[in-house]
């Protein structure tokens, strides 16, 4: 899957397994070595980023850094990025359980090409993915004139933003719970069928349960890329102040007025939810794993 | 036997009905819209299109860049999986939890982040620039940003991996003499080499795509420093609809053939070592 390399699965501390053990135990500089290398690249190319971040938005002082949040242009922006994960990531949760329910539950031909088919937003630049609507419902595209005639705007208004979020955030649920319900197979739910549940008592007692972590997880990931999509809400957004400006496009519109501080400060924001982001992850990776151990046992 | 078993549980035509009809209605139909533009363009105004100097030049970058960020991923991408599943070392769970910083990190925030750090009076640009080394505004920059945004890949293909390593293969190798070098290089490195590669090919496509964190750092000049994502978005805006597509189907047939490539790799992946990625 291109896009989300993590998958759901809680990470074991396997370090005093391979130290405690001569044959796989490294020499002291080796591991020095290995560590202060890997540590140095992880400081240029992540922790420097992350604290540049808070660093640039504060440069100005805390005034500036609060006047550039509460001013109404990133205020609108603000409610817009919520709007826009509001409703794509529904979309995609009703979607994912849906796909998840009919690819891990039943039997069909051509399951692994759909699969392949429900990865395919991953794979997509998200210019091209933005691209693609206007070329359905821009001006010039397919339902254009017929949308202009009925006084409807989809491009360069917020329902592009909607569709090109949910475009880009499409595969997030559905591949974490594709993978587990098809290793949890079916007999949970036929044992509650045939104890006489309805098809929705079966669903919502017994695989919500047993799903319930990766559940979360698809939408945590979900909506983070939701909050922070750049590249597909740019094309059909047209940059109208105020009005189809995400946290994002405000970002780029603030820095390219060489208002930095205020840039950095609304960037600051979504530095917050990309951290916020990672915690939950790693809360709910921890949960999970916790719950399998006690499902183990 | 086999139509008992099928149909016990209901749902089915809903839920893959339903799913069918949005996969059609948000991917499938769209995109397929780059490809039914595409045909009404003469060959003639396709190759002027896709083949011009400038986009050449962007393609030359877009994969080079990639590829290069794709090989330092691989290499210290896999550096810091051995150090993070070895060795214990003090921060070793927040350095492996902020790992996947760039997933959740929106790619618009990582490009001006990294044009603070990398221009000239920047935290590492300051000490690079006496040297004569220049990164922000020319293509060095595209590269951090590309290996920025596709550092998690290799990491997080290759520890799982690590990970469930049992240490008797290289009890073995020790106990016939090898050292741990020649164990790494004999019985480890093969074990790991279809998790690195498909890290590899992950990043790689990613950065292909990427648009966000490249623009602010690029400085965006035609010909030195100008990426494919960018040239679409440069027709869309000088109201090129017809070179903007035709641009984008070659970006997409190359995403189709790079999904199919990385497929194959999973699955070898998943055959050598027994656990899918």
């Amino acid at each position: 899957m291109v896009g989300v390399a993590a998958t759901f699965d809680a990470r074991p501390d396997t370090a005093s397994k391979f130290q405690a053990n001569p044959a796989t135990r490294d020499s002291s500089w080796v591991r020095y070595l290995i560590i202060g290398v890997g540590l140095t690249y992880f400081a240029l190319f992540l922790l420097l980023p992350l604290i540049a971040v808070f660093v640039e938005a504060f440069r100005k002082g805390a005034g500036v850094y609060f006047s550039a949040l509460v001013e109404p242009d990133a205020l609108s922006a603000i409610r817009l990025t919520l709007l826009a994960a509001a409703l794509s990531v529904p979309f995609n949760l009703i979607f994912g359980l849906a796909a998840a329910w009919a690819i891990a539950k039943f039997q069909f031909r051509g399951k692994n090409f759909l699969i392949t088919l429900i990865d395919l937003p991953f794979s997509v630049s998200p210019v091209v993915a933005g691209l693609i609507y206007v070329l359905v419902f821009g001006l010039q595209g397919w339902f254009g004139p017929w949308l202009r005639e009925h006084d409807i705007k989809i491009i360069f208004a917020v329902p592009g933003i909607i569709l090109a979020t949910t475009f880009v955030t499409f595969p997030f649920i559905a591949r974490e719970l594709i993978p587990l319900m098809q290793a949890q197979g079916r007999d949970e739910e036929e044992a509650a069928i045939s104890l006489g549940a309805s098809g929705f008592q079966t669903f919502w007692r017994v695989t919500i349960p047993n799903i319930k972590w990766a559940l979360l997880y698809g939408i945590i990931l979900c909506n983070a890329r939701a909050m922070g999509e750049f590249g597909a809400v740019s094309v059909v957004s047209g940059h109208i102040r105020g009005e189809t400006n995400t946290m994002p496009l405000q970002v780029e519109i603030l820095y390219n007025e060489y208002q930095f501080a205020a840039a950095f400060a609304v960037a600051s924001l979504l530095a917050l939810l990309a951290l916020v982001t990672l915690v939950l992850k790693t809360y709910v990776e921890w949960r999970a794993h916790h719950h399998n151990a006690i499902a183990e046992e | 036997m086999s139509g008992v078993n099928k149909r016990v549980l209901p749902g089915f035509g809903l839920s893959l009905g339903f799913t069918l009809v949005y996969l059609s209605l948000i991917v499938l139909i769209p995109l397929s819209a780059v490809f039914i533009k595409t045909t009404t363009m003469s060959w003639h105004e396709f190759l002027d299109a896709v083949a011009s100097p400038r986009v050449i030049a962007s393609y030359k970058l877009t994969f080079g860049a990639s590829f290069l960020a794709a090989l330092i991923n691989a290499v210290f991408g896999l550096l810091l999986a051995w150090g993070l599943t070895r060795y214990p070392f003090p921060g070793r769970k927040i350095v492996d939890a902020l790992i996947d910083l760039p997933f959740a990190l929106p790619t618009a925030v990582a490009g001006i982040a990294l044009t603070a750090i990398y221009a000239k009076n920047g935290w590492v640009g300051s000490l690079l620039e006496p040297l004569g080394i220049k990164i922000a505004f020319g293509p060095p920059g595209v590269l951090v940003a590309l290996t920025f945004i596709g550092l998690p890949f290799v990491v997080r293909t290759v520890q799982p991996v690590l990970e469930d390593l049992e240490t008797e293969y290289e009890e073995a190798a020790a106990s016939l003499g090898a050292t741990r070098w020649q164990a790494f290089q004999r019985v480890v490195f093969p074990t790991l080499f279809p998790a690195l590669l498909t890290g590899f090919a992950l990043a790689f496509a990613r950065a292909v795509g990427e648009y966000g964190s490249v623009i602010f750092i690029a400085g965006n000049i035609p010909m030195v420093s100008e990426i494919t994502p960018l040239i679409i978005i440069t027709k869309l805006e000088q109201f090129d609809y017809k070179g903007a597509t035709a641009v984008a189907s070659v970006m997409l047939v190359i995403s189709f053939l790079l999904l199919l490539v990385i497929n194959g790799l999973q699955a070898w992946t998943a055959r050598r070592t027994g656990r899918a990625i």
